[in-house]
């Protein structure tokens, strides 16, 4: 079982040693890890998870993604606290539906991104414990990655990793696909290909270090044909 | 969407939907229209509650915010806060500048933020604090003061802006939302009575226009003309100044500026100093960092200079300090023997 104290500051020593009898509060938010990735090209974006379930020591499922297809052009890639991921993608899906029987249109990835912006500052006062990232295509055709922080802030990148891998995976990314701390090379876009196997790799290195990442790994290919997914074996110990 | 709220269309749209079930309600947050006639503030649209935090105590909860420490939930994840903004008044107009690193605990979150928001083509306003509160904040601002613009056919004045600003978030006062905004911008009330302070400032009075120069000896930023910058903070502070620097590096900021700032810089010499002054702030501050992000703010509406990495800067800088030493012009410590 999990305490409230798990959740400590980072790099702070927790002590072993008896201090007295400790009131535990009981903690509405429980961690069950996970790693999503999103990628955006010229004509195509990426939506990476992996599927393992994990609390603590041990693993709920193998078989649980974190991708969430949204429409034709998005996908919603959700990490942290597998309730209020579930409960979250609950509402999206009624207001998409919402949004489409008063528009009679389908929500564009930019307005959807603005949208989760207020329903997750909406609970500002007692947030989410989810860290979203959408990846769809936007109005132009051309591939786009939105990313979240728990309360709402966001921002449209080019590459964005997040869940409990995330500060592995993002220096990676930074390099091979921004080309941060390189000197003296050719900038060259990102093809498709090369992209899916950059993604394939990075996860296979990510389920290496983080425990609570592996097991195997979801990738959504968002192109205006439509949505294609894969699914590759991760390490399962 | 302001357009929207001034014509009542979404009350007339809504209003059908509340009568149907209620579940459907509370899911979508729709909680929001019913509570109409018992918020006090009608800027009720992105407002969060604070009436989900009574899971466990049996509290009767305040409408404007949990009174007591214990019925807050404790979060566990960091957000992201630090930075280093600032903004300063001279004859040119106003400077806003900010870094553009979101730090979250330890991690750099982004290091490509915008933290600098142009409002209306007069105001910008640069944030610090926690990133998600001030983007939001800023949204509600601008909805703000575009339906103001709507509803008088006249725009809101920088300061009643900050007034505005301040009100909206007093009711936070106490909660953990940490907003500190710099609003600066140009004021164009032309030849209004206020726009003389002195009696021998006769040029701003009989001017249709503000042409930018304010000609009295003493510079007197009058009340409703010219430039203005504003601090207003969620802990209830709204301030008037000619310079303000906010954000974990703003000591190092302020030294810069207070070492250089005049009334009569050049734009070329305001632009140079407020870049520096960011750097350096950078350089030692480790939750700021990355870019630098420009605005200058005149009578003709806002510029913004290209985005800046500041990676080159520090290359630079390190060059001059090795050929100044080369040269053989400063005295290294000597040790005692």
């Amino acid at each position: 079982m999990i305490s409230a104290q798990a959740f400590g500051d980072p790099g702070k020593m927790k002590d072993y040693h008896y201090t007295g009898p400790v009131e535990h509060r009981f903690s509405p938010y429980a961690y069950n890890g996970g790693t999503v990735l999103a990628v955006a090209g010229d004509d195509f974006a990426i939506v990476a998870s992996d599927t393992r379930l994990s609390e603590g020591y041990s693993i709920h499922s193998r078989d649980s993604p974190k991708c969430y297809k949204l429409t034709d052009t998005t996908v919603l890639g959700c990490s942290g606290f597998h309730g209020d991921c579930l409960t979250l993608t609950k509402i999206i899906d009624a207001r998409l539906k919402m949004y489409k029987h008063s528009n009679n249109k389908t929500m564009t990835s930019g307005a959807i991104a603005a949208m989760l912006s207020t329903i997750l500052y909406s609970r500002r006062f007692f947030p989410y414990y989810v860290y979203n990232i959408i990846g769809g295509l936007d109005e132009e055709g051309k591939g786009a990655v939105y990313s979240f922080d728990p309360v709402g802030s966001y921002q449209r990148d080019t590459y964005k990793a997040g869940g409990s891998a995330s500060a592995m995976l993002q220096p990676l990314l930074d390099n091979q696909i921004g080309f941060k701390n390189m000197e003296g090379v050719q900038h060259v876009p990102l093809t498709q290909e090369k992209a899916v196997q950059l993604v394939k790799d990075v996860f296979i290195s990510a389920a290496e270090r983080d425990v609570y990442t592996g097991d195997a790994l979801r990738v959504c290919i968002i192109t205006k044909e439509g949505l294609k997914e894969q699914t590759v074996p991760l390490r399962k110990d | 969407m302001a357009l929207e709220d001034v014509c009542g269309f979404k009350e007339k749209l809504f209003s059908t939907l509340e009568d149907t079930t209620t579940s459907v309600h509370d899911y979508c947050n729709l909680e929001w229209k019913g509570q109409e006639t018992s918020e006090k503030i009608p800027h009720h649209f992105f407002m969060p509650h604070f009436s989900q935090t009574n899971f466990s105590i049996s509290r009767t909860p305040s409408p404007f915010g949990p009174r007591d420490r214990s019925v807050t939930v404790r979060r566990p994840f960091p957000l992201s806060h630090g930075t280093t903004t600032l903004g300063f008044i001279f004859q040119g107009g106003v400077i806003a500048a900010a870094d553009t690193r979101a730090s979250a605990g330890g991690l750099v979150a982004c290091p490509a933020v915008h933290k600098i928001t142009p409002i209306h083509s007069h105001l910008v306003v640069t944030s610090s604090g926690s990133g998600a509160d001030c983007m939001l904040w800023e949204r509600i601002l601008i909805r703000e003061i575009r339906l103001y613009q709507l509803r008088h056919r006249r725009r809101l004045s920088i300061r009643g802006t900050a007034k505005l600003l301040s009100f909206m978030l007093h009711p936070f006062k106490g909660t953990n939302v940490c907003v500190a905004l710099t609003l600066c911008g140009w004021d164009k009330e032309d030849g209004g009575p206020g726009c003389a302070k002195n009696s021998e400032d006769t040029s701003c009075k009989t001017d249709d226009s503000p042409s930018g120069v304010i000609s009295s000896a003493t510079h007197s930023l009058s009340p409703n003309c010219g430039p203005q910058l504003i601090y207003v903070c969620s802990d209830g502070a709204r301030l008037q100044g000619e310079v303000f620097s906010v954000g974990s590096g703003s000591p190092y900021a302020y030294s810069v500026l207070d070492g250089s700032l005049s009334w009569d810089l050049s734009k070329k010499e305001a632009i140079s100093l407020a870049r520096e002054a960011v750097f350096r702030a950078t350089h030692r501050d480790a939750y700021s960092g990355n870019n630098v992000d420009l605005f200058l703010v005149t009578a003709q509406g806002w510029s913004q200079r290209r985005r800046e990495d500041l990676k080159e800067e520090y290359y630079r800088d390190m060059e001059r300090k090795a050929q100044k030493q080369q040269s053989g012009t400063t005295q290294v410590m000597t040790c005692k023997k």
